[in-house]
């Protein structure tokens, strides 16, 4: 075993820290939000967990082969599939969800056939048919509730998803098959890494690309399926996204990558779940998106190296260090100048030369011991810091900071 | 050198190629032979069909017509012995992957279904980018690569594949003179051990220095051969159909070659 990197460590630590909270969760709303964990609530936390592990994995590979869009196209697909499910076998879970998987599953080949043949591109078609399935699944569904069936009422949970609609046996469905996918995901996961990140090379290679390619989009299908009761056919898609790319921002390897967003996912899908079933009558699929989409927030913002804090404070330092490099050029220069390398130089002369960052520039100097102050507001270089300002540049960032040069913008 | 009472088992033979987008020829009729061990060139203008020679070779994209047998068999049973660097701009380098990852991808084909790449891969891949000069840059995020890092690592991943002919496609673009110089050292080499490579190539000016022979092509093949009897100006008016400014080496003096006004040798529309 490789000893680990930084990067790991800390990756590891964001892994720590989120099965914490996540464990952490339940007594705190219990607690502080005064949430009762009677079985319902338990059938629903589980239920939005579970789907939230699924969902994130799976997602990974939806974001990076760039089909976000395809995920929310499926699902919006799927929605005639439910009517019409509805109108052929009643009430009946697992026939609306085969018939949103067959919904969606055309949807897929609909949206392929298509930019194969015309010259529409993806992004078109799969906008034309999330518009135009989603539109035809609304009208069958006003269609199937204008007739006296008392039980379509349950049909409008596809839309935004309702927690309050999920038993037990619906959680084991979405376990049992999630572990189904997983099992896929694991064996196959070098040749869905490597179609995912070079496709033409897989190709060239003797992959069977068409028939890989067609089996981690089932794995989307299936997971989109799962997801629709709980979710909702318009917010899944934020479901099979938000937890991957929220994950992307903390990690380079892919194997990381999975693994927080299947813990970023179980967070969201169970916390919105809980969150949802605390107050009459929230639907759950926007909760779940809301938390997602606050992972999602926080990542962004304050995840190492590709975080935009992170990335603020690191340009501070580095103009900082930058100025103070300067500041000692100049020092040098301004003493040669004299013909006396102790000269001392008036500060103001060195803020007109460079500014304002000057001053901080010569407090960074004085604390490395590279120059010192005059009570008459003169600067001077200590032999150190004649020293090192005859040297060349290269030497000179490595002295001035103790601070790890970045290797890249990212 | 090879003496004209041939090998019968050439590197590649293509035969009547022919190659359309849109009902427009982007490759017509194609009789193309590379002899075993060569470094040979793949030249012409812009819309030539130089990549789409190597992509309609390697069944990467359908063809009208013809074929293509490599070391006298076709693609699918001689796939093993061939490798191939594609344009740098065709995968995404964002991706969460290290550039040691990318180079064991290479190892992937001959690991079969359900195994993982072990110890054995990972040693193969870190003597590929040994050889490409890359064996720091082993853990680092492809993200972080410059250009012609980038251009290497694709490089190691072929290399990998321990291949009898590979395939590059315009390995020296965007790319600095140090990786430059490093990347002709290596097909100098791989050609010191009996491979065959063959290269889309956009210089002129390189083209004597670096390879043993070329291919002008221009939609179809107007010459192909040792550098020497091929790439001449004559030939070279015929692929370009007009002027280019060519330096002849040694004499630094820019030498302008008229060729024919009308551009009747051009088929493919830019």
């Amino acid at each position: 075993m490789p000893t680990l990197s930084p990067q790991d460590r800390r990756v590891w630590m964001v892994i720590a820290v989120s099965v914490g909270l996540l464990a952490l969760f339940v007594p705190f709303s219990a607690l502080i939000l005064g949430v009762r964990y009677d079985y319902t609530l338990q059938t629903v936390a589980l239920g939005g967990a579970a789907l939230g592990l699924v969902s994130g994995v799976i997602g990974c590979f939806a974001v990076l082969r760039q089909q976000s869009l395809m995920g929310d196209a499926l699902s919006h697909a799927a929605l005639p599939g439910v009517a019409i499910a509805f109108l052929i076998a009643g009430r009946d879970l697992p026939a609306l969800l085969i018939g949103a998987g067959v919904s969606s599953w055309l949807g897929i080949q609909f949206i392929a056939a298509v930019t194969r043949t015309t010259r529409l591109k993806q992004d078109t078609v799969m906008g034309i048919v999330l518009a135009s399935w989603f539109a035809f699944g609304i009208a069958l569904l006003s269609y199937v509730q204008g007739r006296q069936d008392a039980s379509q009422a349950g049909l409008d949970t596809f839309i935004f998803g309702q927690a309050a609609a999920i038993v037990a046996g619906d959680v084991l469905l979405i376990a049992v098959v999630g572990l189904g996918l997983f099992a896929v995901i694991a064996l196959m996961w070098k040749e869905f890494k490597l179609i995912t990140f070079d496709y033409e090379f897989a190709r060239a290679n003797g992959y069977p690309v068409r028939m890989l390619d067609a089996i981690l989009s089932t794995l989307v299908v299936v997971a989109i399926v799962l997801g629709l009761q709980l979710a909702g056919v318009i917010l899944m898609v934020g479901l099979l996204i938000a937890p991957a790319s929220a994950a992307r921002q903390w990690t380079h390897k892919l194997e990381q990558m999975v693994i927080l967003a299947g813990l970023f996912g179980a967070f969201a899908g169970g916390s919105g779940a809980i969150l949802s079933a605390a107050e009459e009558g929230l639907p759950t699929g926007p909760l779940i998106i809301v938390m997602a989409s606050l992972i999602v927030a926080v990542s962004i913002a304050f995840a190492p190296e590709r975080g935009l804090v992170w990335r603020q404070i690191r340009q501070r330092q580095d103009r900082r260090r930058f100025a103070a490099l300067n500041v000692l050029d100049d020092l040098l220069r301004h003493a040669s100048g004299h013909g006396d390398l102790h000269y001392a130089t008036d500060e103001g002369l060195l803020v007109g030369l460079r500014g304002s960052e000057a001053r901080a520039g010569l407090r960074a100097l004085e604390r490395e011991g590279l120059a010192r102050s005059y009570p008459d507001q003169t600067w001077a270089l200590t032999d150190e810091g004649i020293d090192l300002a005859r040297r060349s540049p290269s030497l000179r960032a490595d002295n001035v900071d103790d601070a790890a040069t970045p290797t890249s913008a990212f | 050198m090879k003496s004209p009472d041939n090998r019968q088992r050439a590197a590649l033979r293509i035969e009547d190629l022919t190659v359309a987008y849109n009902s427009k020829p982007a490759l017509w009729d194609i009789d193309l032979t590379v002899p075993e061990g060569v470094l040979m060139a793949i030249v012409g203008p812009n819309g030539a069909g130089k990549s789409t020679l190597i992509k309609a070779a390697l069944n990467l994209i359908p063809r009208a017509a013809g074929e293509a047998r490599f070391f006298g068999q076709s693609y699918e049973k001689a796939r093993h012995r061939v490798g191939y660097v594609p344009q740098r701009g065709s995968v995404d380098w964002d991706f969460p992957t290290s550039v040691l990852d990318v180079v064991t991808m290479g190892l992937y084909g001959g690991l079969g279904w359900i195994r993982r790449p072990r110890r054995a891969e990972r040693e193969r891949a870190l003597h590929a980018l040994e050889q490409v000069g890359l064996v720091d840059f082993a853990a680092r995020q492809i993200s972080q690569l410059s250009g012609g890092q980038q251009q290497r690592t694709f490089l190691a991943r072929a290399l990998v594949q321990e291949a009898d002919l590979y395939f590059m496609d315009e390995p020296f673009a965007a790319v600095d003179a140090v990786t430059e110089r490093a990347i002709v050292e290596l097909l100098r080499q791989l050609r010191g051990e009996g491979k065959t490579v063959v290269v889309v190539h956009h210089d002129l000016q390189t083209v004597p220095e670096y390879f043993d022979s070329v291919t002008l092509l221009n939609v179809e093949v107007i010459a192909s051969g040792p550098v020497d009897t091929t790439f001449t100006e004559e030939n070279l008016a015929r692929t370009y159909g007009g002027r280019i400014a060519y330096l002849r080496g040694g004499s630094g003096a820019a030498q302008s070659l008229d060729g024919k006004e009308d551009h009747a040798d051009l088929i493919a529309a830019g």
